[in-house]
C-alpha cells in the first residue's frame, strides 16, 4: 500500500538512522566527526547529518511522496566513539551513487559539506574521510598525466624530483625573476616554482614572467643537458583568463603549469586538468586555503578528503606537507594521505586516519610535494619518508645559500643523490643521515657550506591536528 | 665577497657542465656501489637493461640498447659483465644501467655507470 501524507516534523532518526543497512559497493561512504549540542541524542544528530547532506529537510513535504525516498536517501549506518575525546563521535553515512553527477567532485562536496555544516543542532562537524566507489572514480578524469608519464617526459628515474619556490614571494620584476629561476635550474634543480600569490600583478605581469622564465629553462637545459621546468602559475580571476595563460604556456613550450585548486575553485581546476591531459601538459597543484578547512580537529574537512578530491578533479603534483619542516603535519597522517595520492589501492588503517578502503583502479597517481621550511639537513628524513615518487622543494633552502641559487641547488642535488645511493645500498637514512651528508660534502663545497649555514635550524612544535587515539 | 665561490658551469664547457640525471652530481660510482645498485634493481624485481650513447646525444630519450634488456637476470656478476662488455665496445660513450619495472611500465631507476668523454 502506498504511503500517506502526514504533514509536520518527524524525528530524523525514524528515516535516516538505519543500523541494519548493508553497505553497497556502489555507495559513496562518508565518515563525519560530530560534536553535538548538549542533550541531543547521538542517533538523532547523526541521522540529521545524513538527511541534511542528502534528501532531507527539516519538515515533511508532500513531494517526498512523488519519489522513492528509500532509494535516494543517505543513511547513517554506524556510530563509533572517538578515541580519547568524549565531546564528539564518528558517524558513518552511505549515499547512493545516483545522488551525484558523474565526474563532478563539485557536486559531491556541495552535498556533503553544504548546508549541513551550519546546522544548529551541531556544535561542530568535520568530514574525516570519503570512500569514493570505483564506479564513481571511473567517471572522473583524474590527473592529466600521472607519475610514470611525468618521469618519462622529464627523463628522471629512481630519485625524488627537486624543486624550489622563487623568493621573495612578491615584488621581483620578470627579468630578475627569470634570473633567479635560471640560477636554480643550472645548479641542478628539476623545477622552479611560482609562489602561489604570484599571478599577474603590476610589478610583474604574467606574460613577461612566462617569457623570461622560458628563456631560463631553455638555457639551463642546454647548459646541463637535463630537462627542466617551471610551474607557471595560471591561477587567474576568471576561468577564461586562466585558460588564456595556459594556452600561452603551451605555445612557448612550457612542460608544466600550476593552479591553486581551492582558491581557484574546483570547476576551474577540473577544466584545466582536462585541458592539460588533452594538450600533454603537466599540472602542479598548490593548496592555499587548505589549513582554513583542515586544521581544526573538530570542524571542517580533513586534508585526506581534499587529497581525494584533487586526485579526482585532476593534478599531477599536490603539496602534502613535509612532516619535518615549518608547516603543520602529523607523520602518520601524512603517510596516510601520500599513499592516497600515489597508490592504486589503500586499505583502511585507523592508525593513519584512513577510515575506508579506497580503490582507484587505473586512475593515475599524484606526486606529493614536500615544501616549506626544509633544508639539506632534512634530506635523509625526506627521502626516507617520501621515497622516489615525490618532489622535494627547498625555497629558502636553495636561495638562502651563501653563494647563491646555483650553489644552493647543487648542494641539494648532491644531498638527494647521496641519500638515494646510500638507501639503495641498504643504509638506514634517518640513522646514518649525518654520515651520508658529511661524506658527500667532502667532494661538494656547495653542500659543505649549506650544512654549516643551516645546522641549527629546527621546527619542533607539536602538531595541532593529531590522529585520534586514546591519550587520556 | 672573497668567501663566495663561483659556480663553474657554462654552455661552452661540456665536460664540466653536462649532467645525465641520477647520480651525475656524485663522483663516478665505485665498483662496490655499482654492484650494490645492481643488487637493488634485482631485489626490486626489476629487469636490468644496458644502454649507451655519445655524450653529445645524451638528451635523447632513446639511447642505443646494448643487446636486449636482461629479462629475469638476477646474477650481479653476469649483469656487471654485460656493462663492462658494453663499455669495452664503446669506451667513449656513456653507459647507463636501467631497471625496468613492467608493473609501472616505466623505469624504476636509471644511472650512468661509465661516463663517456665529452667534447
Amino acid at each position: 500500500m502506498a504511503k500517506q501524507y502526514d504533514a509536520g516534523v518527524k524525528e530524523y532518526r525514524e528515516t535516516y538512522w538505519t543500523p541494519d543497512y548493508t553497505v553497497k559497493d556502489t555507495d559513496l561512504l562518508a565518515c563525519f566527526k560530530i560534536t553535538p549540542q548538549d542533550g541531543v541524542p547521538r542517533e538523532e544528530v547523526a541521522a540529521a547529518v545524513a538527511a541534511e547532506s542528502s534528501t532531507g529537510t527539516w519538515t515533511t513535504v508532500w513531494t517526498d511522496l512523488l519519489t522513492d525516498l528509500d532509494y535516494y536517501k543517505g543513511r547513517c549506518y554506524a556510530i563509533e566513539d572517538v578515541p580519547g575525546d568524549d565531546t564528539c563521535f564518528y558517524a558513518f553515512v552511505a549515499y547512493p551513487i545516483d545522488l551525484f553527477e558523474e565526474g563532478s567532485v563539485v557536486n559531491v562536496l556541495t552535498s556533503l559539506v553544504g548546508n549541513v555544516f551550519g546546522f544548529k543542532a551541531l556544535r561542530a562537524l568535520r568530514l574525516e574521510d570519503i570512500r569514493f566507489p570505483i564506479a564513481y572514480v571511473m567517471t572522473c578524469n583524474g590527473p592529466p598525466q600521472g607519475i610514470q608519464v611525468e618521469r618519462d617526459i622529464l627523463n628522471k628515474y629512481g630519485r625524488p624530483l627537486l624543486g624550489c619556490t622563487i623568493k621573495p614571494k612578491l615584488g621581483l620584476s620578470a627579468k630578475n625573476y627569470g634570473r633567479a629561476c635560471y640560477e636554480g635550474l643550472r645548479g641542478g634543480l628539476d623545477f622552479t616554482k611560482d609562489d602561489e600569490n604570484v599571478n599577474s600583478q603590476p610589478f610583474m605581469r604574467w606574460r613577461h614572467r612566462f617569457d623570461f622564465v622560458m628563456e631560463a629553462i631553455h638555457k639551463a637545459e642546454a647548459e646541463t643537458g637535463e630537462r627542466k621546468g617551471h610551474y607557471l602559475n595560471v591561477t587567474a580571476p576568471t576561468a577564461d583568463e586562466m585558460m588564456r595563460r595556459a594556452e600561452y604556456a603551451k605555445e612557448i613550450g612550457a612542460p608544466i603549469i600550476m593552479h591553486d585548486y581551492l582558491t581557484g575553485g574546483l570547476s576551474a581546476n577540473t577544466q584545466l586538468a582536462q585541458w592539460c591531459q588533452n594538450n600533454g601538459m603537466l599540472l602542479h597543484i598548490h593548496r592555499a586555503m587548505h589549513a582554513v578547512l583542515d586544521r581544526n580537529p573538530h570542524h571542517g574537512i580533513h586534508f585526506r578528503v581534499l587529497t581525494k578530491v584533487l586526485r579526482l578533479s585532476g593534478g599531477d603534483h599536490l603539496h602534502s606537507g613535509t612532516v619535518v619542516g615549518k608547516l603543520e603535519g602529523d607523520r602518520d597522517a601524512t603517510l596516510g594521505w601520500i599513499d592516497i595520492m600515489r597508490d592504486s589501492f589503500i586499505k583502511e588503517d585507523r592508525s593513519r586516519g584512513i577510515f575506508f578502503d579506497q580503490d582507484w583502479g587505473s586512475m593515475p597517481g599524484v606526486i606529493p610535494v614536500a615544501s616549506g621550511g626544509i633544508h639539506v639537513w632534512h634530506m635523509p628524513a625526506l627521502v626516507s619518508i617520501f621515497g622516489d615518487d615525490s618532489c622535494l622543494q627547498f625555497g629558502g633552502g636553495t636561495l638562502g645559500h651563501p653563494w647563491g641559487n646555483a650553489a644552493g641547488a647543487a648542494a641539494n642535488r648532491v644531498a638527494v643523490e647521496a641519500c638515494v645511493e646510500a638507501r639503495n645500498m641498504g643504509v638506514e637514512l634517518e640513522k646514518e643521515g649525518k654520515d651520508i651528508l658529511t661524506k658527500a660534502a667532502a667532494h661538494s663545497p656547495e653542500l659543505k657550506i649549506a650544512m654549516e649555514t643551516w645546522k641549527e635550524i629546527k621546527f619542533e612544535f607539536d602538531t595541532v591536528d593529531k590522529i585520534d587515539v586514546a591519550h587520556k | 665577497m672573497s668567501d663566495v665561490q663561483d659556480y663553474n658551469s657554462s654552455l661552452s664547457d661540456a665536460a664540466q657542465s653536462r649532467k645525465y640525471e641520477t647520480f651525475s652530481y656524485l663522483p663516478p660510482l665505485s665498483v662496490e656501489s655499482a654492484r650494490a645498485q645492481i643488487q637493488y634493481i634485482v631485489d626490486k624485481g626489476w629487469n636490468p637493461g644496458i644502454e649507451h650513447t655519445e655524450p653529445e646525444n645524451a638528451i635523447s630519450n632513446y639511447w642505443y640498447m646494448w643487446k636486449l634488456p636482461l629479462f629475469g637476470e638476477t646474477d650481479v656478476d653476469a649483469i656487471m659483465a654485460e656493462i663492462e662488455a658494453c663499455h669495452k665496445a664503446h669506451p667513449d660513450n656513456h653507459v647507463r644501467l636501467m631497471g625496468f619495472d613492467n608493473f609501472s611500465q616505466s623505469a624504476g631507476t636509471a644511472m650512468v655507470v661509465h661516463r663517456g668523454k665529452s667534447v
